[in-house]
């Protein structure tokens, strides 16, 4: 970086810091959605959470297997019954237990999808920024290369050579996300390993995998916790796509993209079958949203976009 | 300014080589094709002499150059489903809908986008601000392929508004476009909200207030020339999320683009026609990656010294 850029850096810095201060004591109120975070923690709880641990107890019906004379019957208050509260779709299984099943698919995807993915990203970055040289210029052109491949056709690759499966969908959460990961923690750790305290931790004979898990991740630690709670709720919408297009969870799993693919035809006929499934995506992704802003603003207000 | 191209169409080549090992691998992880195109009653002597002749019998690197050779004269081969035709000439058959469905998309939600954007910036913390939110929220969370069956559902069914499916006049691309652009729009609303009010807190904005230049003209002239660089870079971004949602809203919308020619390649495991979209979709995306990233050195001169 330039003496000029450093200096226009300097000066930009502290008045950065003043911003949020300044807001506070304008006495502008903060949004509600800011202030009740409390709320949307308790809709994600409600919404995915507990269906996803209590679907074998909590779902009604059997969310594989259908009785087919009760086929697309209607939900409650469009003329059906409380026995199908969002109705059945063209085989008889019941809406609202396929969305309580399908909780549990999208939850256990993202969290195996972005905690390998975040263990991957994270340890490269680590090596990458604190070790620099070649293996920073190797990790970082994998990164280049991974966000410049659309996550879809990977996707679309893996589906057809080795079919889809929930380990293919893992493997594309993976693929997608370690970049993310690698880029903001080697980022993160080309900072901090020039600072004081690293450098005598070297000197007090610490070795390098030491200062790097004990001295080095601690501090990219929220960064890190940021970017996977904002990330849930991308991977979600990102399996229900693979799914919707046939490349994701395979049938019959109760999965909301698939549920939502199966309505496709019917959505004049049967609009329920479709309807709730991507409601279920929508309120669930709203709800992690509204979480990981949160989360970000406690942890980490340097981080506006990511 | 020519260093910083030269690294980044080098950059960009590189991505493009990556890809196409993912492509050419993705033929060898699904097996030999050599079983599936022998008569059932063929003898090992028949799958040899096959095996002799498409050169699967070479080192798997040989293999590649051969590829890769093939790639750069533009011969992927011929498809399955289609016989007769060439591989990447039903890709790009295909590809004037879909890029003027994307580029319709990108073009309706930058109009709608920034606007509002901007207001939201300027009138922070009002009801105005908070409407503005809630459609950003609603945007990032609803999945494209579900608000596009509700969408045919509402406006093209029940409403009988616009048509519901297939290429045809400039009401065929409306909803669409709608169901494409809306997450384009909650993205690149908030990017220009946050930018916007950054660039409102600097001291050229006080100068002008101070020589008393029209508010209307510091805001729409004076902030948003600079507040307009970081949605800017957004657009590398959205390129991917157009490809990417070009494969799940032409299967939607039966729009006859590139996106649906890839679900149908799927179904039919037409492994050329996939191969030459993964390739296409990937130099479309690298290459408009490429522009924006130039563009952006040519607008703010501090990129290009990084």
């Amino acid at each position: 970086m330039s003496g000029d850029a450093q200096k226009s850096m300097a000066t930009i810095g502290p008045d950065s810091e003043r911003l949020p201060e300044r807001r506070l004591s304008s006495g502008r109120r903060r949004a509600w959605w800011r202030r009740y975070p409390v709320v949307s923690i308790f809709i994600l709880v409600v919404l995915l959470v507990i269906p996803a641990i209590t679907a074998d107890w909590l779902a009604p019906h059997d969310p594989l297997h259908g009785s087919i004379p009760d086929r697309r019957e209607p939900p409650v208050f469009f003329g059906g019954t409380w026995e199908y509260p969002l109705g059945t779709d063209r085989i008889g299984r019941d809406i609202l237990s396929r969305i309580i099943h399908g909780a549990k698919v999208s939850l256990s995807i993202s969290l195996v999808g972005i905690f390998f993915g975040g263990v991957l990203g994270t340890l490269l970055g680590l090596l990458a920024g604190y070790f620099r040289g070649w293996l920073d210029a190797v990790v970082m052109r994998l990164v280049d290369i991974s966000l410049a491949l659309p996550a879809i056709l990977l996707a679309l690759v893996l589906a057809v050579s080795v079919g889809p499966s929930f380990h293919t969908v893992i493997i594309v959460v993976v693929f997608v996300l370690w970049a993310f990961y690698a880029r903001q923690v080697r980022g993160e750790v080309l900072s901090i390993r020039e600072r004081d305290f690293v450098a005598r931790a070297r000197v007090a004979g610490n070795s390098h995998a030491r200062i790097i898990v004990r001295h080095i991740l601690p501090n990219v630690a929220n960064s890190i916790i940021v970017l996977a709670t904002l990330q849930v709720g991308s991977v979600i919408i990102l399996e229900a796509a693979l799914s919707f297009l046939g490349v994701g969870i395979p049938r019959p799993t109760p999965a909301w993209g698939l549920m939502v693919a199966d309505g496709r035809q019917l959505i004049v006929s049967a609009w329920w079958i479709s309807l709730f499934p991507g409601l279920a995506i929508t309120l669930t992704v709203l709800a992690l949203n509204l979480f990981g802003d949160w989360v970000r603003d406690r942890l980490d207000p340097k981080l506006t976009q990511v | 300014m020519r260093r910083f191209l030269a690294i980044r169409i080098a950059q960009s080549l590189l991505a493009m080589l990556a890809i196409s090992i993912i492509a050419f691998g993705m033929t060898h992880l699904s097996g030999s094709p050599v079983d599936s195109m022998l008569p059932e009653d063929a003898g090992p002597e028949e799958a040899a002499q096959l095996t002799r002749e498409l050169g699967l019998d070479q080192p798997i690197h040989v293999q590649y150059v051969k590829f890769l050779g093939r790639v750069l004269t533009g011969d992927l081969g011929d498809s399955i489903t289609w016989p007769g035709a060439s591989a990447l000439g039903v890709v790009m058959e295909r590809m004037p809908a879909t890029l003027l469905l994307g580029g319709f998309a990108i073009i309706v939600s930058t109009i709608i986008a920034i606007p509002i954007g901007v207001l939201t910036g300027v009138y922070r913390d009002t009801p105005f601000d908070a409407v503005g939110k809630i459609i950003a929220l609603l945007g990032q969370a609803a999945p494209p392929f579900w608000l596009g069956i509700v969408l045919i559902w509402i406006f093209g069914v029940t409403l009988d508004w616009f048509p519901t499916s297939g290429r045809g006049g400039f009401s065929h691309l409306v909803l669409p476009a709608i169901a494409m652009g809306w997450f384009q729009v909650a993205a690149l609303m908030r990017i220009t909200r946050s930018s916007m009010l950054e660039v409102l807190d600097s001291e050229y904005i006080k100068l002008a207030r101070v020589k008393g230049v029209p508010e209307w003209r510091i805001i729409w002239v004076h902030a948003l020339r600079n507040a307009a660089i970081a949605p800017l870079t957004y657009f590398g971004v959205i390129a991917g999320i157009i490809l990417t949602g070009s494969v799940v809203i032409e299967t939607v919308f039966v729009w006859p683009g590139a996106g649906q020619l890839a679900v149908e390649a799927i179904r039919a495991r037409d492994f050329p026609v996939i191969q030459a979209v993964v390739l296409t979709f990937a130099a479309v995306f690298i290459l408009a990656n490429l522009l924006v990233d130039t563009l952006y050195a040519y607008v703010d001169p501090r990129i290009r010294y990084r």
